[in-house]
C-alpha cells in the first residue's frame, strides 16, 4: 500500500514537472506510454530489449561465476588474498567507461568485447562481497563436516553455500542494476542494437520521449526480474530463519 | 610426527600423545597435554574426567583428527567417526531429518525412524534447528553421530548446560544406544556421575598440562550397576581424585 502511494507520488511529480518544463523537455507519462506502444507495435522495442537483456544476463552470469569462485578463494586462502588484493583495488577504481573503450579498441566492436567489458566492471564488487562471506564462514560447521568425512561437493553445497547465500544475494542485487547500466554505455559506444543504441539515436535527435520510453521499459524488465526471480529465491533460501520456535 | 594407521579390522583405539603445546599470543609455548597414552578395546566406553580447561577438548580434537599438530600418534579404528561436540553444530538451514541424512546418506528409513523414536525426535523431523530447544538439538546431534554407524564415537561433554533431569534422560538414552550397538566410545566430561554410569573404564586427568592420573575399570557392567554400586564407586573415585590432586 505504502509502495503504491509512493509510486503515485512519483507519477504526480512527473506530470507536474512535465507541465512546468513543457512536453519538449519532459514529456508526460501518457506521451511516453504512446511512444512505448508504437515501438512495441513495430517490434523494435522487443528486439532491443531482448538484445540488451541477453547482454545483461551473459555479463552478469560471467561476473557472478568468476566472482564467486575468486571470492571464495581469496576469502579462504590468505596467499590468494594477498596476491589478488592489489588487482582488486585497481579494478575497483577503474572507471566503467575506460574499460569499455579499451575493450572495444583491443577486441574490436564485437559482442565478446562488450560483454567482457561489462563483466570486468562487475567482477571486483562480486569478489569483494563473496570474499566477505567466505571470511565469515563458521569453522565449527567446517570441523563437523570434516569429522564426519562429508564428501567435498556435498559439504560445499550444504555447509558452505547456505552460509554464502546472503552474500551472493547481495552481490546479485547490486550486480544486476550495475550491469544493466554499464551494458547501456557499451551499447551506446559500439553496438548496432539494444536499449543503449536506441538511446544514443534518440539523444542525437533530442527525442526525450523515446529516451524515457526505452529507459522505463528496461527498468520495468529489471524490476520484474527482481520481484519474480530474485526475491522468491531469497525467500526460499532463508525460510529457515523466519520460523521462530 | 603424527600418523594415523588403521589397525586391522578391529575397533581398537590407540592414542599416544607425547606432547601437545599451544603458542600463546605473546609467543610462549604452553603445554596442554603431556604423555596422554591409552588404548580402548573394540566396543569399550572410556570416560575422561578432569577439571574444566585441562585440555580435554584438545585431546578429543586430536583423536578426531581435527588437530594434527602434536607429538605422537593416534591409531583409529578404520571406518567412520561419529562425534557429538559440546555445541550441537547442526546446519541451521536444513531440517532435523536432512541434518542426519546429509551426514548418513546410506541410512534406511526403518533405522532412521527407530533412531528418531528412541531419542524422542519423531515429531521433530521437519523442524529446523532454530525451532528446537537446546536439549532437542543435542539429541539431534546424538542421532546424527549414531546414524553413521560409527566405528568410533567421540562425545565432548554432550550434556553440559542441560538441566539435571534432561541430562539424566539423555545419558540413559545414550547408554541404551551404546548397549544396543556396541561401539568404541570416548567420552569426556567433568561430571563424575555421568562417567561412572556410562563408562567401562574411567580415566582421571590432571590440571593443565593434562596427564592421566589414574585409569580404572568400572565394574560390574553398565546394565548391572545398581544405584548403591554407582554411589559407592563415585565416593571411592572422588576420594582417590582428592588424594591424587593433593
Amino acid at each position: 500500500m505504502l509502495r503504491l502511494m509512493s509510486l503515485a507520488v512519483f507519477f504526480a511529480t512527473w506530470i507536474i514537472g512535465s507541465a512546468l518544463a513543457g512536453e519538449q523537455m519532459l514529456p508526460g507519462p501518457i506521451a511516453v506510454a504512446h511512444a512505448m506502444l508504437s515501438e512495441a507495435r513495430s517490434g523494435a522495442l522487443f528486439i532491443n530489449l531482448g538484445a540488451t537483456l541477453a547482454r545483461v544476463l551473459l555479463a552478469f552470469a560471467l561476473a557472478m561465476t568468476l566472482g564467486t569462485a575468486l571470492g571464495i578463494l581469496m576469502g579462504r586462502a590468505p596467499i590468494a588474498d594477498r596476491l589478488g588484493d592489489p588487482w582488486l583495488l585497481i579494478l575497483l577504481n577503474l572507471p566503467a567507461l575506460v574499460v569499455v573503450v579499451l575493450a572495444y579498441i583491443w577486441g574490436g566492436l564485437t559482442e565478446t568485447a562488450a560483454i567482457a567489458a561489462v563483466a570486468v566492471n562487475k567482477l571486483p564488487t562480486a569478489i569483494v562481497t563473496v570474499r566477505e562471506g567466505a571470511r565469515a564462514l563458521d569453522s565449527t560447521l567446517d570441523e563437523m563436516a570434516r569429522v564426519f568425512a562429508m564428501p567435498r561437493w556435498r559439504a560445499f553445497r550444504h555447509v558452505v553455500l547456505p552460509q554464502l547465500l546472503p552474500y551472493l544475494a547481495a552481490a546479485a542485487r547490486s550486480g544486476l542494476s550495475l550491469v544493466w547500466k554499464i551494458v547501456l554505455v557499451a551499447e551506446l559506444l559500439g553496438r548496432p542494437n539494444g536499449v543503449g543504441f536506441e538511446i544514443g539515436i534518440a539523444f542525437q535527435l533530442f527525442d526525450v520521449t523515446r529516451i524515457l520510453a526505452y529507459a522505463l521499459s528496461f527498468t520495468a524488465v529489471v524490476l520484474a526480474i527482481e520481484t519474480f526471480l530474485v526475491q522468491p529465491l531469497e525467500r526460499r533460501a532463508s525460510r529457515w530463519r523466519f520460523r521462530p520456535a | 610426527m603424527n600418523d594415523a594407521r588403521p589397525v586391522g579390522d578391529s575397533g581398537l583405539l590407540d592414542v599416544r600423545i607425547a606432547r601437545k603445546a599451544f603458542r600463546s599470543a605473546s609467543g610462549a609455548r604452553a603445554d596442554v597435554l603431556r604423555d596422554v597414552a591409552f588404548t580402548l578395546a573394540d566396543g569399550e566406553v572410556g570416560a575422561f574426567v578432569g577439571p574444566s580447561g585441562c585440555g580435554k577438548t584438545t585431546m578429543l580434537r586430536i583423536v578426531a583428527g581435527l588437530d594434527q599438530e602434536f607429538d605422537g600418534a593416534v591409531a583409529r579404528p578404520p571406518g567412520t567417526i561419529g562425534m557429538v561436540f559440546q555445541e550441537p553444530r547442526l546446519l541451521p538451514w536444513r531440517t532435523v531429518e536432512a541434518n542426519v541424512r546429509l551426514i548418513a546418506p546410506a541410512i534406511d528409513e526403518t533405522t532412521l525412524a527407530t533412531l528418531f523414536h528412541s531419542l524422542g525426535l519423531a515429531t521433530h523431523r521437519a523442524h529446523f534447528p532454530g525451532e528446537l530447544s537446546l536439549g532437542l538439538a543435542r539429541r539431534v546431534a546424538l542421532a546424527r553421530a549414531f546414524a553413521v554407524e560409527p566405528k568410533l564415537l567421540i562425545l565432548d561433554e554432550p550434556f553440559t548446560s542441560l538441566d539435571r533431569p534432561l541430562a539424566v534422560r539423555l545419558r540413559d538414552e545414550l547408554a541404551m544406544l551404546v548397549d544396543r550397538r556396541p561401539v568404541t566410545t570416548l567420552l569426556v566430561t567433568h561430571d563424575l556421575d555421568e562417567a561412572v554410569r556410562l563408562a567401562d573404564r574411567l580415566f582421571l586427568l590432571s590440571a593443565r598440562p593434562a596427564r592421566i592420573l589414574a585409569a580404572m575399570p568400572i565394574l560390574p557392567p553398565r546394565a548391572a550397576r545398581s544405584e548403591e554400586v554407582v554411589a559407592s564407586l563415585e565416593a571411592a573415585i572422588a576420594r582417590q581424585q582428592r588424594t591424587l590432586e593433593a
